[in-house]
């Protein structure tokens, strides 16, 4: 199973990746929080500490969760990026749109 | 149920050649990119190389490949074709479509693009490899990643 979602203390959803978020999978991510989403959660962190890449299409469903999330009056987080994750999201700019922590516990202390 | 993916490596005097064509069905990316990835060491690169920049940029233009080139049409496939020498890696990657202009796509990391969910995928590619050449119809990419 490649995300994998808890519920933490604050109603806060955590969603780990495992492996890889890419084109194959990125849809399934997406219909996962969305569910949550109309089950009335608000909070994400989305913890990439066991994720070893993304591609563009993954980056692409993390924007687009991140506008259906703010639209609902929620937010989303990302915590757990290794070194060369951090890059991907630094060279697309992308780490101005997101709230990036090192640890899935900063994110949610950060709630 | 779906074949197997099959790479037929042929070794040379210089190196290696593999060989790998991938029906146009994206949910088998992921095991495409690791059957070549799985190849690709010991080799020129370096392990963190290949775990990252290849498996990124190798899946990046798999997706592209099958998307826009072959529109997802189970009738067509897309060929990978990456030569191994001691200096560099060569990843070519042909869909059977019609092809396109690179140099048409906008800038991603530009404020009236950032917030888009899709036209990141070559600029990626740009950035984790050495160089990208493309051929003149616009279906055809190669990658190259020098040694190291």
């Amino acid at each position: 199973m490649t995300f994998t979602l808890r519920k933490e203390a604050g109603g806060v959803v955590v969603v780990t990746v495992d492996g890889q978020l890419i084109v194959g999978n990125r849809q399934e991510l997406k219909q996962q929080v969305v569910d949550a989403l109309d089950g009335g959660a608000r909070k994400f962190v989305v913890d990439f500490s066991r994720t070893g890449y993304i591609d563009s299409s993954g980056l692409g469903v993390l924007v687009s969760l991140s506008k259906k999330i703010r639209e609902h009056g929620g937010d989303l987080r990302l915590a757990g990026l290794n070194e060369d994750l951090q890059t991907l999201f630094e060279l697309t700019k992308l780490d101005t749109l997101f709230a990036i922590t090192r640890t899935a516990q900063e994110a949610l202390a950060a709630f | 149920m779906r074949p197997p993916l099959v790479v037929r490596r042929i070794d040379r005097d210089s190196g290696a050649e593999l060989v790998l064509d991938v029906p146009s069905d994206l949910r088998l990316v992921a095991d495409a990119v690791e059957l070549l990835a799985s190849h690709l060491q010991p080799g020129p690169l370096s392990a963190r190389r290949v775990r990252f920049n290849v498996r990124t940029a190798l899946a990046e233009a798999l997706a592209n490949a099958i998307v826009y080139g072959n529109e997802e049409d189970p009738g067509k496939q897309v060929h990978v074709r990456i030569e191994l020498s001691r200096h560099e890696v060569r990843i070519h990657v042909v869909d059977d479509g019609e092809g396109f202009d690179p140099g048409a796509l906008p800038d991603p990391t530009h404020d009236d693009h950032l917030r888009r969910d899709t036209g990141r995928g070559l600029y990626v590619i740009r950035h984790l490899v050495d160089d990208v050449d493309f051929n003149a119809k616009g279906n055809a990419i190669c990658l190259i990643l020098r040694a190291g």
